[in-house]
């Protein structure tokens, strides 16, 4: 496709973006434009539509398409133990604080479709600590949801997933966790027993429980920083005292006010510690 | 209308990082434009990219956080498994979407940001490399009328990125290391 008038473009995104909060009412309002942009070029591509005139034909007459609109606009892509580093830190320098409670609670954060949430789950289980814990997992989208709660992925990136298990310290034979099936591995569902699955949008929607961890990483990037504050408060909120925030290794408090409150647990790994 | 530049964006992959060194070592701590460098590199690496550059520089060298502004004096180095956007504020926004031309950080995606933000003041460099990723991007740079500066392929010291850039851009210049050092000294104020 090609965009004659980038500015043009623009504008007709920010019309779109007001008439999905009004039909929808999903709030793209503070989402950082460089990457809705990009998004919505990619989708436009992808469906072969020449215009956002003829993308809102099919939004909003179509709901199916709209999920699925949504599921590109916001990315959804992820992978198990992406930073091996960061959970063998989290093994390492949070998970035995957290061990001195006799009930856990984690929120993961914009779990999209699960592979970070059975990552934890996993180091979870080998710390002796899954059955006296609770995760609450949540996404915007409710679709990937599904595919969270069902722990089937593709078999395609296991030999990635299985060298960085090892490197994020892992303690036992990968292979023990999931069967695998016709190109697909399902994952035990012993491992998500305890968690919540429930649609949360970090845009709109107010704190709803406490927490001794949340785990965040790489959903805030593509917001601007008005909705990062928006969800710094929110996080801040919803943590007990000395309770743990994990973001992503290139996300930061540092201009956020909640930063007096934290200390770095890991500076690297970016795991901060809420102040008592 | 050179004095206008605002962004210079250099991306490289085989043989990009020395030749990316060569280029930024030449500049002075003070240089007046910000400088984006975005190199293929393992994924699940540590930065010790960042640490490379800011021990051989004299300017300032970063791995890009989330949000940071775009400073003078400084060489903001794409992170490991990441994309780089730019914002119409002079931010940074890190993307971690599916990969392009199976790289992430793709040059492709920081050159078409930069130029959509920076449009005629943005200069983008292609280096050495084994891939074809960044001719996109470079291509629509200089649709933008920005600067669109390729490494000379005889010098690269993998000419596959030069080429498939040329091969794109027929209009861009064609440099070795040291004249894209001194076109950029051009551009700076003192």
């Amino acid at each position: 496709m090609k965009l004659e008038n980038e500015e043009l473009f623009e504008l007709e995104v920010e019309a779109l973006i007001k008439e999905i909060h009004t039909q929808y009412g999903y709030d793209f309002s503070g989402y950082a434009r460089a990457s809705v942009y990009r998004r919505i070029k990619r989708f436009l591509g992808q469906k072969h539509l020449q215009s956002i005139d003829e993308l809102r034909k099919f939004l909003f007459t179509d709901s199916f398409f709209f999920e699925n609109f949504l599921q590109e606009v916001t990315v959804n892509v992820t992978e198990m133990f992406r930073d091996p580093t960061f959970y063998k830190s989290l093994r390492e320098n949070v998970l035995p604080i957290l061990s001195t409670y006799p009930f856990i609670k984690v929120w993961d954060a914009g779990c999209s479709t699960g592979e970070e949430l059975f990552s934890l789950a996993i180091l979870l289980e080998e710390e002796g600590l899954l059955s006296r814990t609770k995760i609450y997992a949540t996404d915007i989208n409710q679709k990937v949801l599904r595919q969270a709660k069902d722990g089937i992925f593709s078999a395609t990136h296991m030999t990635a997933y299985t060298a960085a298990y090892y490197a994020a310290g892992g303690k036992r034979d990968f292979a023990e966790y999931y069967t695998s099936n016709y190109g697909s591995v399902k994952f035990n569902s012993s491992l998500v027993k305890n968690v919540v699955f429930y649609p949360h949008n970090l845009a709109t929607d107010t704190s709803f429980n406490e927490f001794h961890l949340i785990v965040c990483r790489n959903v805030l990037i593509y917001f601007k920083r008005a909705l990062q504050e928006r969800v710094y408060q929110l996080f801040d909120e919803s943590l007990v005292s000395l309770g743990y925030l994990a973001l992503g290794k290139k996300e930061t408090l540092a201009m956020s006010e909640i930063s007096s409150k934290y200390n770095f647990v890991d500076k690297n790994n970016r795991i901060y510690r809420k102040n008592s | 209308m050179r004095d206008n530049t605002q962004l210079i964006v250099l991306g490289g992959s085989w043989g990009g990082i020395q030749a990316s060194m060569k280029i930024l070592q030449g500049l002075p701590a003070d240089y007046s434009i910000p400088i984006v460098l975005v190199l293929h590199r393992l994924r699940n690496q540590e930065g010790s990219l960042q640490e490379l550059f800011d021990k051989k520089l004299v300017l300032k060298a970063v791995e890009i956080d989330d949000k940071a502004p775009l400073e003078a004096g400084h060489v903001y180095i794409a992170p490991s498994n990441y994309h780089v956007l730019l914002e119409k504020d002079h931010t940074f926004s890190l993307d971690a979407s599916e990969l392009e031309n199976y790289s992430r950080p793709s040059i492709d995606v920081t050159f078409t940001s930069a130029a959509d933000v920076f449009g005629k003041n943005t200069v983008g460099i292609l280096l050495s490399g084994a891939s074809k990723d960044g001719s996109s991007g470079l291509k629509y740079i200089f649709e933008k009328r920005g600067t669109a500066i390729v490494q000379h392929p005889g010098e690269a010291e993998i000419a596959t990125m030069p080429l498939a850039a040329i091969n794109s851009t027929p209009g861009c210049s064609i440099m070795n290391v040291e004249r894209i050092q001194a076109y950029l000294l051009t551009l700076h104020e003192h």
